[in-house]
């Protein structure tokens, strides 16, 4: 079932809480080096089967891999080549920027020179290498995200799953954020990324629409707004959004 | 191993940073040995006693000089008549009541038995039942010297008591080797639990949980900070208890820091159960709590456990602090060597694998 052209392969993967069926049945692929867009409304089930694909959470049924490994019994190993952002800032406030991606760098098993050398070259291209030295605690949100994100890719994973990145961030922050994006995919990372902000759905290779824990639709952005018949993204978004049971 | 050394560089800047800890380790055993070993004595002072005197007598006369000049009694008031007293009693002036009867020092001389009553206000059970024996005990003392002073040949002590390992009997010796598990308790078992459900609370947990750390790594990196922690806090105790108390271990330092360890190695792992059972602080405080609680109450820390029903005493063997005071108490008091104690010594190393096991099984990176 591996396939080195597919970084993500998954088979109606299923995550039930109870009654209550988070995701439903989802199956679908990511290749290597796309930047892929995972859209849905609130409640629409993509931080649970994210967590999935991370190795966070127990899958109920399904089947699939990641980087190679398999979803269900090797989750650790996933861990080994994934980056992960996650929706609420969860890096630590008492300690400073730098010793943060020192932490993470040095879980991952980055070398310490080479580690100093990744972090500067991050901080500066996130114009934040002045803060180096700022406990968490004292930063913006927005800085923080950009903290997040630099520690995410730190290690150069294959792939790197971002759940909301740009959520309470400023336009400027925004862009800047994408270039990252973008130049993280130009190395070959792949990109696993949701969003609620449709102009940003437009800058992903391909996107998928969640709607009640089911994907509804997976294509790239000109053919899902040609088949829907709309103008935008954000249209293509209220049409498949209007029949969801659930969420807000 | 790096990522180890990587995260416990991470435990111990958080530990330097925090306001509260690192002053907690140095303040709190300072403070605990300090106060604790003064106020929970259980030795009585001051019981209030009336004497209803019917005898006016020598003797009686005797006996209330000596109940006035005891440490531990203090003389209310002398009446006539035991109605008075007990009135004094009823309002709580007066804790025991000496009644000497009628011709009390003739049936003495004449060998007939007269006997006097002590009636003691036994609300609070420990200074009812002590005050009527240091009251018994002041009257023997009294009624021997009178013997004494009429048949100096009949002189000599009928009963001779020695405390042994604690001369003078004071409760303050019996209480510092345990006031020990208190800080072992609180420092090594409270804080290492409230820390990593504090991780939880923050969601700093999930970015660890998402890498490829060990858990083993990451709890063991926290638990080392704690670890040291807790033989600070021991060490300092120790200090404490030689300066201000002048009390310091008869047996082997040796000894009682393993003991402190192995002891430490049973809590820690008994937080870290608590901790990966629960998903708030508040659920993490009352469980621990719940269990702190029997500790304190059942492992013979205030009363012994050979008093307490059968059933009782076969719960205390699961409860770890039970071979650890038992372990301090033995070894600072009475010297006790490490094979005297080698059976409690095996129980705490036995619970220390339970827990630890425990908290391997408990713990999920994954949900």
């Amino acid at each position: 079932m591996s396939n080195t052209h597919f970084i993500i392969q998954v088979k109606n993967l299923t995550k039930q809480f109870g009654t209550f069926t988070a995701v439903d049945h989802i199956t679908f692929e990511v290749e290597r080096g796309e930047i892929f867009g995972f859209l849905g409304a609130n409640g629409a089930g993509k931080t649970t089967a994210m967590r999935m694909l991370c190795g966070l959470s127990y899958p109920t049924s399904g089947s699939g891999t990641v980087a190679g490994f398999d979803v269900v019994k090797e989750g650790e190993k996933i861990k080994r080549h994934i980056g992960y952002m996650s929706q609420r800032f969860s890096l630590y406030d008492d300690l400073t920027v730098m010793e943060n991606m020192e932490l993470f760098g040095g879980i991952y098993g980055v070398k310490s020179r080479k580690l100093k050398e990744r972090a500067t070259a991050l901080l500066q291209k996130l114009d934040f290498f002045e803060e180096r030295d700022t406990m968490v605690s004292a930063l913006p949100l927005g800085w923080k995200q950009k903290l997040a994100f630099a520690v995410a890719t730190l290690h150069r994973p294959e792939i790197v799953f971002l759940d909301e990145p740009t959520g309470g961030v400023d336009p400027i922050t925004r862009r800047q954020f994408w270039e990252m994006i973008y130049q993280a995919a130009n190395e070959g990372t792949t990109i696993f990324v949701t969003t609620h902000y449709m102009d940003e759905a437009e800058y992903c290779n391909r996107i998928s629409m969640m709607v009640d824990g089911k994907i509804k639709a997976l294509d790239t952005p000109t053919n899902l707004k040609k088949s829907f018949n709309a103008a935008s993204m954000d249209e293509v978004f209220r049409i498949l959004a209007r029949d969801a049971q659930r969420g807000d | 191993m790096s990522t180890l050394k990587v995260l416990l560089k991470k435990e111990v800047l958080q530990f330097k940073r925090n306001s509260f800890l690192p002053r907690l380790v140095v303040v709190f055993p300072i403070m605990i040995m300090l106060i604790i070993p003064w106020v929970t004595t259980m030795d009585v002072r001051h019981v209030n006693v009336s004497v209803v005197d019917n005898d006016h007598s020598q003797l009686s006369q005797r006996i209330i000089n000596k109940i006035n000049a005891s440490e531990y009694l203090t003389l209310h008031s002398v009446t006539g008549g035991f109605d008075l007293s007990f009135k004094s009693l009823e309002h709580g002036d007066v804790d025991a009541i000496l009644e000497i009867p009628q011709d009390f020092e003739k049936s003495f001389i004449t060998g007939s038995t007269k006997k006097l009553s002590i009636s003691a206000n036994s609300v609070n059970a420990t200074k009812g039942s002590l005050g009527s024996q240091y009251l018994a005990q002041t009257l023997a003392a009294s009624i021997k010297e009178m013997r004494a002073s009429l048949s100096p040949a009949q002189a000599g002590d009928l009963v001779v008591i020695q405390n042994r390992y604690n001369p003078t009997l004071e409760y303050r010796n019996f209480m510092i080797p345990a006031i020990l598990v208190i800080l072992i308790i609180i420092i090594t078992g409270f804080l290492p639990a409230l820390n990593l459900v504090g991780e939880k609370e923050a969601g700093t947990i999930e970015q660890i949980n998402v890498t490829p750390v060990s858990r083993f790594s990451f709890t063991l990196a926290k638990l080392i900070v704690y670890w040291v922690a807790g033989l600070i806090v021991i060490t300092i105790a120790l200090i404490v208890a030689w300066l201000v108390y002048g009390q310091t271990a008869v047996g082997s330092l040796l000894t009682i820091y393993t003991g402190a360890f192995l002891f430490i190695l049973v809590i820690s792992g008994f937080g870290l159960i608590a901790s990966n059972l629960s998903s708030t602080m508040q659920q993490a405080v009352f469980f621990m709590f719940f269990f702190v609680m029997v500790f304190m109450l059942m492992s013979g820390l205030l009363t012994p456990i050979e008093s307490m029903p059968q059933w009782a005493q076969y719960v205390t063997y699961v409860l770890p602090p039970r071979y650890f005071i038992s372990i301090m108490r033995s070894v600072f008091m009475k010297g006790a060597t490490f094979y005297d104690m080698r059976f409690n010594f095996l129980a705490l190393a036995i619970l220390a694998v339970v827990m630890n096991l425990g908290a391997a099984l408990t713990y999920r990176k994954r949900s």
